[in-house]
């Protein structure tokens, strides 16, 4: 895969001195789902608003398919679709009007099919004529969306985009990044909801403090870094671990009636064997065995946390 | 390369906030002229001697004409790019494919439609009150549109600069207005005391009243050569300003 956003050294710094981005480099790759992953203030939106134009840059470079985004803007700019993390929308505009502004501010000539597939994707053909303050905060969501389509772009921006969204529309969202995906369209989400970066991005980029902590398959990510947790549900309930079973670090919770025993996926020996071979010589049965992998929120928690 | 949908969708999208608001667009202004021509036309022209042969109600014509297009023109261009930055909506405009040129055409092209088109609407208003002969047709509906253009790029700078409501609406009513007030609206410049007279030469907006109404009488203060020019040397200050705005962001990117 090719690097669709290249970005070099990157660093802003706000009139009131505030360093937001500190000498960052990252990649994105074409027709990638990546989510840029941080706390608030870890300068997540800096980034995006840097790359699309709402923010000037202090220094370092950013090419987006390769023209850059200061010198190159006009071609910069076309290939990419912002989807804001606040509901901006002019509140008497109606949405068929607001998504035609946008189509022609990014220079493309008017096309009804192409609006008309596109509000009817997102479920707002009936509302193209209602004015904006009339529809619900969900339905203002689904307007950003189709205005940051407008154009078809090849690469969208969404911040933060299923902040305060209903698990309804969150659903639908997750669904039409993946359809957006498939049709080649390069994807790139802010997020401090861990589950959505763990559902569907394909990289996980953790951001803190201005920096790029580590850029890493999702599932590599979760493979290096995970800890998984092997839990055993006792028959009968124990008063206190078996020597020969805490020897080997496992634990009991659960007011007695289950046993937990932690391992690195990364090393070679989990020690599940030994563990298993242990309740056996010490005579305990159980009634089921279950393994729980840590989400990427306790990996992210871990990552912060080292630093 | 010129982004030409882009100033479309702009001037499309600038316009048809103007046909929401027909009352606030069109009847607020035509209605407080028609007052104007009650009042300073019927009532007291009535007792007001001509003045450089001209009817006073047919006098002040220009001047009402001038003082709600100079007026409106700041306040639709103004408020045009005032709201998208009030609402947060500008995000757009700094994320597309456009040049400051490009938007400056959109907004202030706009903004100059609708208050020249006010004018036209007042004018044709004006005949119902005055008898009215234009001496140089052409030249004023060019004056009324340049007028237009010009006040509107001031408008411009003045939605860029505002950070509030207040200070949008600060500048109109301590500046706009009085200058427009005492540049000539409702008298001729020679009708003040002589102190009053060279005060009146520093006013800007005398120029522009004055050339306009030469354009119908040809009767005017200053000679119609400084009007225009002093109209082409406000457009190009205001746009040096503009441009220097997008140049450094001011208030726009940070």
């Amino acid at each position: 895969m090719s690097a669709v956003v290249q970005i070099k050294n990157l660093t802003k710094r706000y009139g009131d001195g505030k360093l937001a981005l500190k000498d960052l480099s990252v990649e994105f790759m074409r027709g990638e789902i990546i989510a840029l992953l941080g706390p608030n203030g870890a300068g997540k939106t800096s980034l995006i608003s840097i790359i699309c134009g709402l923010t000037t840059i202090s220094d370092g470079r950013v090419t987006v398919d390769g023209f850059d985004i200061q010198l190159d803007y006009r071609e910069a700019r076309s290939l990419i679709g912002l989807v804001p993390q606040e509901l901006t929308l002019e509140p008497f505009e109606t949405v068929m009007g607001t998504v035609s502004l946008s189509r022609g501010l990014f220079g493309q000539a008017p096309n009804n099919d192409y609006v008309e597939g596109l509000l009817s994707r997102l479920s707002l053909w009936e509302k193209r004529d209602s004015p904006i303050r009339e529809l619900s905060g969900g339905m203002k969501r689904r307007v950003l969306i189709a205005k940051a389509l407008s154009h078809a772009p090849k690469i969208l921006f969404l911040d933060e985009p299923t902040a305060g969204v209903d698990v309804d529309l969150r659903r639908d969202m997750w669904r039409l990044v993946k359809d957006l995906q498939a049709e080649g369209v390069t994807v790139i989400l802010t997020t401090h909801y861990i589950e959505e970066a763990e559902e569907i991005a394909d990289r996980v980029a953790v951001i803190n403090e201005g920096q790029i902590l580590l850029v890493e398959d999702k599932h590599v990510l979760m493979n290096r870094l995970g800890k998984k947790e092997l839990l055993i549900e006792l028959s009968d309930s124990l008063i206190e671990v078996p020597q020969g079973l805490a020897s080997l670090g496992v634990r009991l919770q659960n007011d007695g009636r289950q046993l937990s025993y932690s391992y690195d996926m990364a090393t070679e020996k989990s020690g599940i064997p030994e563990v298993l071979g242990a309740l056996k010589a010490e005579g305990i049965g159980f009634s089921d065995v279950h393994t729980e992998q840590s989400s990427l929120e306790d990996i992210f928690i871990e990552l912060v946390a080292e630093r | 390369m010129i982004n030409f949908y882009a100033i479309k969708a702009i001037y499309r999208f600038e316009m048809s906030r103007t046909y929401r608001t027909p009352l606030q667009s069109f009847a607020s202004p035509v209605i407080s002229t028609v007052l104007y021509f009650v009042v300073f036309g019927s009532a007291i022209g009535n007792r007001m001697t001509p003045i450089d042969g001209i009817s006073y109600g047919a006098f002040i014509v220009p001047g009402l004409i001038m003082l709600t297009v100079m007026t409106q023109s700041v306040a639709n261009a103004s408020f045009g790019i005032y709201f998208p930055k009030f609402l947060g909506t500008i995000y757009e405009h700094l994320s597309a494919p456009i040049s400051s040129f490009e938007m400056v055409i959109g907004y202030v092209g706009a903004a100059a439609t609708k208050s020249a088109g006010v004018g036209c609407i007042i004018l044709a208003v004006s005949f119902l009150f005055v008898p009215l002969e234009i001496e140089h047709p052409l030249l004023m509906i060019g004056f009324l549109f340049a007028t237009a253009l010009c006040f509107s790029l001031l408008g411009f700078i003045l939605g860029l600069w505002a950070k509030d409501f207040e200070q949008l609406n600060v500048v109109p009513t301590l500046i706009i207005t009085p200058l427009v007030f005492l540049g000539g609206s409702f008298y001729s410049i020679d009708m003040l005391p002589s102190l009053w007279q060279t005060v009146s030469l520093f006013n800007p907006a005398m120029y522009v009243i004055s050339g306009f109404r030469w354009a119908f009488f040809g009767v005017s203060d200053v000679s119609i050569a400084i009007s225009l020019l002093s109209l082409a040397i406000f457009a190009m200050i205001f746009f040096a300003i503009i441009w220097r705005i997008f140049a450094t962001g001011y208030r726009l990117r940070q």
